[in-house]
């Protein structure tokens, strides 16, 4: 079904392609890929309920080394699409250098806040607290005292997540055990099922019965397993509680469908600057739907949604991975 | 014994292997519901048809050309040095270095030292490897795929702890400083009249590696040093009774082999990123094997079948920007390439040896084939 949907998007998008300069959309999927299950998946997702609504068409590619970056950039732009929309921290770069050659182009940029071009629309995200929501409902949930959390690639904002997981965990039980794996040091860390199966078994033997995945692709081989083991486990980004129904705990949600939508909806109208999208904003937070609500009681909820009002409010605060590189509550 | 003609090896044999690719690739695009020869319009258009596609079709050559003749240099002592990614890698790293811990005033001169940088860091890691076989017999080809991890690993290390820039969450070093930025092929064309496009990484480092094809081919034959890694590739017995060091030629190919495999980051570090990024490689390491195979190891060839994969790689991405061909497809393109090029190479090479063999036969003209040079007529040189 869908196939065939792309399939035929696809044919009117090569028909279309002999005109000139045409004023769609175009999104830039980072190197994990567009099924991923979780944060470029979520980009199409918005992408594609977009189309389906406007019945707009959009370019996409999906980025197979590091010099397409700027290039997909260069020639999009070139192509009149307009807004771009690009995924990931490491499109930081070549879009400080490409967006000032562009001046009439939108820019946006999903995971990036510190850039300084007045055509961009940086779009951050508040990982940390909607991890530290998700760290509280595991605590509570594991019945060993022992966590787990398997990150991606090794890099800061994945430290980011688990940081915020393991105050959550602290804040609920604060002798619990914390057992914390990144899948490699590659980007072939984002889409590596089996190894994330393999730290998944892992985690258990040491008495995991929770396990967080954050890790892009690769946590679709950690909810298996745990669902195969018997153990709980969290989903990320998208809402990943239909994977194993009554297996997966929950999922932080990181609403970056939310943030692709809404920019394609605005246009080349998009409102530029930089917008930081917490739990106030809705733009992240826990997933609470008919596959899970077994799992969560009533105490369990009402206890995260507690904390949720004082994060907002400004009562309790997340310490930030960035805010000095280091965690207050886990080693990396 | 016959043998066919010599350029029936260098030309027949990957032509044959690239038509089979191909009609195998069309196969595969007719299959998903596309046009294959829209395809292959797109793909010459895109990565031929402009000055902005051979800018980004030389600048993929030249990484591919680095690691091809890396990987050369190595088969010629019958090493096989998969570790062409770690040692590109770890040359990043000393360009790097060389570029953000050393004020240069000019770019010429930042070059010389990021290419010695550069090809030190690159041969220093494939020194440790070239000792464990040359010394303790632990084959180079295990040794030199686990020093990729750890040349991942350390880098990964490195970039997320001691090189990232204080408050930013990009695993990268910050961006060179403005003296060392390498001329592209637009600043160095542009004097000379020729008008190149100017979004294109293509850059000097295009120059250094054709000089690098001239020294690697001066090397190879024309050197004693490349007669005994030729002699010692051939027969390390009769290497051994001529006198030739197994040690000292293991470990002096290895070291060579490794500095031009790091020698690639003053391309993709420096001339096009201007930073160093965690995956700055991204697999052209492996690529110079397919290379070098293709390229029957002699630095020309390796020149031609860099320049086709640099084609594949453009042309790849032009694909994946305007048609719906998922990416993947796009890998499962370039592998067949490598497929039939590298691995199945005997499936051409066979019949096509008995049909010239039974052609000679028939003319009876045995003396028209090649001479083969080689080195069963070594003498000792001393």
């Amino acid at each position: 079904m869908s196939l065939m949907k792309s399939l035929m998007g696809a044919a009117a998008a090569v028909a279309l392609t002999a005109g000139a300069a045409l004023a769609e959309p175009a999104l830039i999927f980072d190197l994990g890929g567009k099924f991923d299950k979780s944060f470029n998946e979520a980009a199409f997702n918005g992408a594609q309920r977009w189309a389906d609504e406007t019945g707009g068409s959009f370019r996409e590619i999906e980025l197979q080394s590091e010099a397409q970056r700027e290039q997909a950039l260069r020639r999009f732009a070139d192509a009149g699409a307009n807004p771009v929309i690009t995924m990931g921290f490491a499109m930081a770069d070549p879009l400080s250098t490409v967006a000032p050659d562009y001046p009439d182009t939108k820019f946006v940029v999903v995971d990036v806040t510190w850039l300084d071009a007045p055509n961009i629309r940086q779009i951050g995200f508040a990982e940390h607290e909607g991890s530290y929501l998700v760290g509280m409902l595991a605590a509570m949930a594991s019945k060993s005292g022992t966590v787990g959390f398997v990150g991606g690639m090794d890099v800061p904002l994945i430290r980011h997540f688990g940081c915020g997981y393991a105050q959550g965990a602290k804040a609920v039980n604060p002798d619990i055990k914390i057992v914390a794996n990144m899948t490699g040091t590659t980007p072939a860390a984002w889409n590596d099922p089996v190894k994330g199966s393999e730290l998944t078994k892992a985690q258990i033997s040491q008495g995991a019965d929770v396990i967080y995945a954050a890790a892009g692709g690769t946590g679709v081989g950690v909810l298996q397993t745990a669902a195969d083991e018997g153990v709980l486990s969290i989903g990320v980004d998208s809402n990943q509680n239909h994977l194993h129904p009554g297996k997966v705990l929950t999922s932080m949600l990181k609403r970056v469908d939310v943030a692709v939508y809404e920019a394609m909806k605005a246009g080349a109208d998009v409102e530029t600057g930089v917008f930081v999208l917490g739990l106030a904003e809705d733009g992240v937070g826990y997933a609470l739907d008919e596959n899970n609500e077994a799992l969560v009681t009533d105490d369990m909820k009402s206890s995260v949604d507690e904390a949720r009002q004082k994060i907002i409010d400004g009562e309790l605060e997340v310490v930030s991975y960035y805010e000095n590189d280091s965690c207050p509550a886990l080693k990396f | 014994m016959d043998k066919m003609p010599k350029w029936a090896d260098v030309v027949l044999i990957p032509l044959i292997s690239l038509i089979l690719a191909a009609f195998l690739s069309a196969l595969v695009i007719l299959a998903i519901g596309e046009d294959p020869i829209a395809a292959v319009k797109l793909m010459v258009s895109g990565a031929l048809g402009s000055t902005y596609g051979w800018g980004y079709t030389l600048y993929y050559a030249t990484n591919f050309i680095f690691t091809g003749l890396a990987v050369a240099v190595a088969f010629h002592a019958r090493l096989f040095n998969i570790g062409g990614e770690g040692q590109a890698m770890l040359g990043g790293l000393g360009v790097a270095m060389a570029c953000l811990y050393i004020p240069w005033p000019h770019w010429t001169i930042a070059l010389l030292a990021a290419a010695a940088a550069s090809m030190l860091f690159g041969a220093a890691w494939a020194a440790i490897p070239a000792y464990l076989q040359a010394k303790r017999g632990s084959h180079i080809v295990i040794t030199t795929i686990m020093f990729n991890f750890i040349a991942a690993a350390f880098l990964n290390y490195m970039l997320v702890n001691v090189m990232r820039p204080e408050g930013s969450m990009d695993p990268a070093t910050e961006r060179f400083p403005e003296a060392v930025h390498l001329p592209t092929l637009h600043d160095l064309l542009a004097p000379i009249g020729i008008s190149f496009s100017k979004a294109a990484p293509a850059n000097v480092s295009f120059v250094v590696a054709i000089l690098a094809c001239f020294v690697v081919w001066a090397l190879i034959w024309r050197t004693r040093l490349g007669y005994e890694i030729r002699a010692y590739g051939h027969s390390e017995t009769g290497a051994l009774y001529a006198g030739i060091s197994p040690v000292r030629i293991t470990i002096v190919a290895m070291l060579i082999s490794g500095a031009l495999a790091g020698l690639m980051a003053i391309n993709n570090v420096m001339g096009e990123a201007e930073r160093l990024v965690l995956n700055a490689t991204e697999g052209a390491g492996f690529i110079g094997i397919a290379v070098a195979l293709m390229g029957r190891s002699h630095p020309f060839g390796v020149f031609l079948a860099a320049i086709l994969f640099g084609f594949l790689y453009q042309g790849g991405a032009e694909l994946a920007l305007w048609t719906s061909i998922p990416r993947e497809l796009i890998v499962v393109i370039q592998a067949l390439v490598i497929l039939f090029t590298g691995a199945l190479d005997n499936m051409v090479r066979m019949p096509l040896e008995r049909i010239f063999l039974s052609l000679g036969r028939k003319r009876r003209n045995v003396g028209e084939t090649a001479p083969l040079p080689d080195a069963s007529h070594s003498t000792t040189q001393d």
